[in-house]
């Protein structure tokens, strides 16, 4: 039989809520489980309601689900908030002693001592969280000895990782002692080893990968683990994060860097990107290569800082004055972090302009198994480069008029060649000019640019029967649950596909127009109030879509969700 | 042998007489008794008649930005540490629009010199009151006359800058060994130049300049005592003090990054063997 299982965790912050779902994803993805996690936390460092659900199954997932098997609730208020979640045959883990007078209409109460068992067993309090996860496992009578492993990877060989061993024995074995009859049997699987990522992870390793030296960034959620993550590396990978003052600053710095010949990066959110936007111009008339993540966030201004959406896309496609070419990319899946994250700096850098990566916090901060990336699949362009070998460096000029619009970059101080750049219009030498001629001259090679861009888009992904009679259209972290939403819809006798645009600037016209001119009734489904993808379909193809499913809640859709919200826009 | 010729750039497109022409004609001096070749050599600018300036010398410029200089010089500093790497602004440029990017470079000690050509007054956008003019400058922004003015000397010392010294357009050599100075110390070098606008500025001409700067170098004074130097940062009025007002080795932020300890940064390459480590941290 299939395993498809979901574990939520609750509790309130600084209760280790995230350390216990991130070591079920691990525990799990140890044992050859696909695992997919979010996150759902409130923006605070103490109390509050947060909570991290665990999918694992032994099939391919790229979303949560809504149903819950086993909730470890670390509070009472988790136990409120979420028993109308727990499946009829799912139980609830919860202290006994700590949180009295408890009832659920779903599933079955399982009260334990866990902070007694902490104290007892483990010398704290504060292992109760270690406690409860040894007890969820024990009640799918999974492998101890490798959440042992894990343990102590996760925190180290010494007196701590003792501890949260001997904790989660505590819980386990309690309920082995107490309890007869198991709920479920999940054993490992003896498969092949998955990386555990998170989609910030996924870029960070993707920059790093790509040759990134240079980040300078402001911290901001969803986008600071990823600042974090590669100051953290920057000893050992020979890296620089410079947190700066503002994002304004973060983003003039790493168009400098990049102008001295370094792959450079920032990352932020909406509201950090709206002080940024000056420099996505300034990399687009001095041609600087600079990648920039955006991992949105509820708007406008602070909106819902910890939460997820998608309204950012007609703001990156636009933001700045003047024209100038600029790709935007919104990776599908955290493994397409991985690869996206290398396709916009080569894009970067072989057309001299600002890329933007698209995602969001429940790509951001949700964790997936990733097949292994092979680092030999890596290629690295960084476009055509002057060489003081071939040409004469007294001749060189920076922003020289050619064909194909790109102008051979050279690097200040590795070579003779001088090179001159301005944010004002420039001559091909790259010295301020108001001259009616070149200013023409330039703003044309500038755009001739993205004729070449326009080769690199590919054909945005495909999923389902082809020439069903309805096609849900999506972009960005959507992917997963769209792809189960259109599973959910084919078992129930629909004809129904996918198209999922993860490369969304230069936008793919003529796939896209293809597509909804091939099925009868075409849906978008966007994080959003207003349907900004179908605007721009409609801007780019002409063609209306069927319908909208919009949710902006600040919370990621479910295939259910989809699949429901499909069928009420068919009837 | 670095020579003039090698530093004639385009023809300066300012008002004649302008204070700029001193400023430049102080930097090329700089930079040829430095024997710095133009290659060697990074000038970042902003916007402003100031901003214009690497254009009429030669070098590798990146002209950024109003107010942003700091930035991507600092950017540029940390991708290629080899580089000599001059920050060009006006008053606007540094102490309005870049205002925090001065404080926190200044605070980080980034191993950049920054010229400010303080002309106390906005030129470019014809006229207006800068955040250093003087209190009670009337004009067309401010017909109430101007509010107190920003002190760039006293910010620089107490927000941590390690070199802060202030020069005179009007006098081409004493600036010129400034800027000598400047680009010798290590670390975050500000210069703040007193700059007559001949167009905008009928207040502090080079007549009222002149007759109020001393210099420093010529009193008994100690660069490296601070409160010293923020009493000295705080004379303003019939005597306008110029020179190197404080001076001391602090910690250099590019020091600090292990990156750039072994080579600069532009000329690592990427260690396989290593990335597939990291990707091992996370089975």
């Amino acid at each position: 039989m299939p395993t498809d299982f979901n574990f939520m965790v609750g509790g309130e912050a600084g209760q280790g809520v995230q350390s216990v779902g991130f070591l079920l994803a691990k525990v799990f993805a140890r044992g050859g489980y696909h695992i997919f996690a979010d996150q759902d936390y409130e923006s605070r460092v103490r109390g509050g309601h947060n909570f991290f659900r665990v999918r694992i199954s032994n099939n391919r997932i790229g979303a949560i689900a809504e149903d819950v098997d086993i909730l470890i609730a670390l509070d009472s208020k988790s136990i409120e908030l979420h028993q109308a979640e727990v499946s009829s045959r799912g139980i609830i883990i919860f202290d006994g002693e700590r949180v009295k007078g408890v009832s659920s209409n779903n599933g079955s109460l399982l009260a334990m001592p866990l902070e007694k068992l902490a104290e007892e067993k483990a010398e704290g309090k504060l292992m109760l969280n270690t406690v409860a996860l040894g007890a969820a496992l024990s009640v799918v009578n999974y492998d101890l000895g490798m959440l042992d492993t894990v343990l102590a990877d996760h925190f180290g060989r010494g007196e701590v990782g003792n501890k949260n061993i001997a904790a989660a024995k505590a819980g386990y074995d309690y309920v082995q002692s107490e309890r007869k009859g198991k709920f479920r049997e999940i054993k490992p699987l003896s498969e092949g080893k998955r990386m555990l990522l998170t989609g910030n992870e996924a870029i960070s390793l993707g920059a790093i990968a790509a040759g990134c030296k240079f980040m300078a960034a402001y911290p901001m959620t969803p986008a600071s683990s990823i600042m974090e993550y590669i100051a953290a590396k920057s000893r050992e990978l020979d890296l620089v994060m410079v947190h700066t003052e503002d994002e304004i600053a973060a983003i003039n710095m790493a168009i400098g860097a990049a102008y001295a010949g370094v792959r450079a990066m920032t990352a932020t959110s909406g509201s950090g990107l709206c002080l940024m936007v000056e420099g996505i111009g300034l990399a687009g008339i001095t041609e600087t290569p600079v990648v920039i993540v955006d991992g949105q966030r509820p708007g406008p201004a602070v909106g819902l800082p910890t939460r997820t959406e998608q309204a950012d896309l007609q703001f990156v496609l636009h933001a700045h004055h003047g024209d100038f070419p600029r790709a935007v990319l919104a990776p599908a899946t955290i493994r397409d972090a991985f690869w996206v994250t290398i396709n916009a700096f080569n894009w970067a850098e072989k057309y001299q302009l600002p890329v933007i990566i698209l995602t969001d916090q429940h790509l951001a901060s949700s964790h997936t198994t990733v097949d292994p990336l092979d680092l030999s699949k890596v290629t690295i362009d960084r476009g055509v480069l002057f060489s003081d070998k071939e040409d004469d460096p007294s001749k060189y000029m920076r922003h020289r008029v050619t064909k194909s619009g790109i102008s051979p970059r050279a690097f200040p101080g590795l070579g003779k060649a001088l090179v001159v750049t301005d944010c004002d219009e420039h001559d091909e030498e790259g010295h301020l000019t108001e001259d009616a001629r070149e200013r023409t001259a330039q703003v044309r090679k500038r755009l001739r640019k993205s004729l070449l861009l326009e080769r690199e888009i590919g054909i945005p992904r495909k999923y389902g029967s082809r020439g069903a009679e309805m096609t849900l259209i999506g972009w960005g972290s959507t992917y997963g649950a769209i792809h189960e939403a259109v599973d959910i819809l084919r078992k129930a006798g629909a004809s129904v596909n996918m198209l999922h645009l993860s490369e969304l600037w230069p936008f793919p016209t003529t796939a896209v127009a293809d597509a909804i001119s091939k099925t009868r009734n075409s849906y978008v489904i966007e994080n959003n109030a207003t349907g900004q993808l179908a605007r721009l379909i409609k801007a780019e193809t002409g063609h209306d879509v069927s319908g909208l499913i919009l949710k902006f809640d600040g919370r990621p859709f479910t295939p259910a969700y989809i699949a429901e919200a499909v069928r009420k826009e068919a009837r | 042998m670095v020579t003039t010729s090698d530093y004639a750039g385009l023809k300066p497109a300012w008002c004649p007489g302008c204070g700029n022409f001193g400023i430049l004609r102080a930097l090329d001096k700089a930079l040829i008794e430095m024997k710095i070749e133009p290659h060697q050599l990074l000038l970042v600018s902003g916007i402003g008649q100031a901003g214009k300036l690497p254009h009429y010398t030669r070098g590798n410029v990146f002209n950024s930005l109003h107010g942003r200089p700091i930035p991507p010089a600092t950017g540029a500093k940390i991708a290629n540490s080899e580089l000599i790497v001059i920050a060009i602004s006006g008053d606007g440029d540094a102490y309005g629009e870049g205002g925090n990017h001065f404080l926190h470079a200044a605070r980080r000690n980034h191993d950049i010199t920054y010229l400010v050509h303080n002309n106390q007054v906005y030129g470019l956008t014809k006229g207006q009151a800068s955040p250093t003019s003087d209190i009670g400058f009337v004009t067309k922004t401010t017909p109430y006359g101007a509010a107190s003015p920003v002190n760039p000397i006293a910010t620089a010392i107490v927000n941590g800058a390690s070199f802060v010294s202030r020069g005179f357009a009007g006098d081409v050599d004493h600036l010129s060994s400034l800027i000598k100075k400047g680009v010798s110390h290590r670390g975050f070098a500000l210069i703040d130049i007193l700059q007559p606008c001949v167009s905008f500025n009928f207040k502090n001409t080079f007549q009222w300049y002149k007759e109020r700067t001393y210099k420093l170098e010529e009193e008994r004074y100690d660069p490296r005592d601070r409160k010293a130097a923020l009493e000295k940062a705080l004379e303003w009025g019939d005597r306008i003090p110029i020179g190197v007002i404080y001076e001391e080795n602090l910690p250099v932020y590019e020091d600090q990054l292990p990156a750039l300890s072994k080579r600069a940064l532009v000329r690592h390459e990427i260690d396989r063997a290593k990335v597939e480590a990291l990707l091992a941290e996370f089975l």
